[in-house]
């Protein structure tokens, strides 16, 4: 199991949180000026990388915020814990 | 506000007043349902200083700003939830009059008031081996060291999610827990801390018992 640093309450349990998803990922627009292929990559794809990749978590059993999380795929370590709307952390080695 | 004829607490079917004990001799755990304790959520910015003012004008306790903690004694506390949320406690049937004397005193001011007094129930755990029996659900670090008097936390506890509360280093914790689970949680405890001698008593006697400690 994880131990995540929610950004709030402390180190909790992975059972507590809930998975986003890939993090960072903004809304094009105007809408009527963007192209099918653009709206279903929005959509759509997502990164799968092998190493570090940002993703969302919802402390849902606790303070019921959401907020980032740098995770290495490969060793599951959490690298960085960091606010909505913070830009990630510059030096993420796994 | 619900009626207060049509109230009943979600464990009234096990009938924990027929089993309570006048005195719970040697358990290593003594444990109680509080009905109806008053319940406010509240919520508001902290780095509004319109709204921490008036707040614990209404209150007269503070909100904490840090994460996990409580303020507050008795009958009135003030558990942080999160950083812009709240639970404030109150008396059994004082609900109504504190959700008016809050949306009154926070006119004007972005805040929310809801009463969430049906909602939870809570259990009421004592005695040199409560940390124990909740530690076999939990996942939080409960030593004194990590988790003492008057510290908070939404957490999980076996399978259901709960606040926990702790009120005294005997120690003293309430478990604030969801209606529909409350039947589940209470008897995963009474399972949990039967191996430590279980003991249930009625309200008025874990607070003659708290008091009786405390002179000692
Ligand atoms: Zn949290």
């Amino acid at each position: 199991m994880l131990l995540i640093a929610c950004p709030f309450c402390g180190p909790r349990d992975e059972t507590e949180f809930r998975c986003g998803g890939e993090s960072h990922i903004a809304r094009p627009g105007p809408a009527e000026t963007v192209s099918d292929e653009r709206w279903g990559d929005y959509l759509f794809n997502r990164a799968n990388p092998k190493g570090v990749h940002l993703e969302r978590w919802l402390h849902g059993h606790g303070c019921g915020q959401w907020f980032n999380v740098a995770r290495d795929t490969v060793s599951h370590r959490v690298l960085a814990v960091y606010r909505m709307g913070d830009p990630p952390p510059k030096d993420l080695t796994p | 506000m619900a009626e207060i004829v049509l109230r009943q607490s979600p464990l009234d079917h096990l009938s924990l007043d027929a089993r309570a004990v006048a005195e719970p001799g040697p358990a290593g755990v003594v444990a109680g349902e509080r009905r109806f304790v008053a319940k406010v959520n509240l919520r508001g910015d902290p780095a509004d200083e319109a709204f921490v003012k008036v707040a614990k004008g209404a209150l007269k306790v503070f909100l904490p700003t840090t994460p996990n903690t409580v303020d507050g004694k008795r009958d009135r506390y003030a558990l942080w939830l999160g950083p812009d949320e709240w639970l404030v406690i109150g008396a059994p049937g004082t609900e109504g009059r504190l959700v008016a004397d809050l949306r009154k005193a926070l006119d004007g001011i972005v805040a929310a008031v809801t009463d969430v007094t049906e909602g939870r129930t809570v259990i009421r755990l004592s005695g040199v081996h409560a940390r124990e029996t909740l530690a076999k659900g939990c996942g939080l670090d409960l030593h004194p060291r990590a988790f003492g008097r008057g510290r908070c936390a939404q957490t999980r506890l076996g399978k259901a999610n709960v606040i926990l509360h702790q009120l005294d280093d005997a120690p003293t914790f309430d478990v604030y827990v969801e209606r529909s689970f409350a039947d589940y949680l209470w008897r995963w405890i009474e399972d949990g801390a039967s191996e430590y001698g279980f003991a249930i008593v009625a309200e008025p006697i874990m607070a003659a018992l708290k008091a009786r400690r405390a002179t000692r």
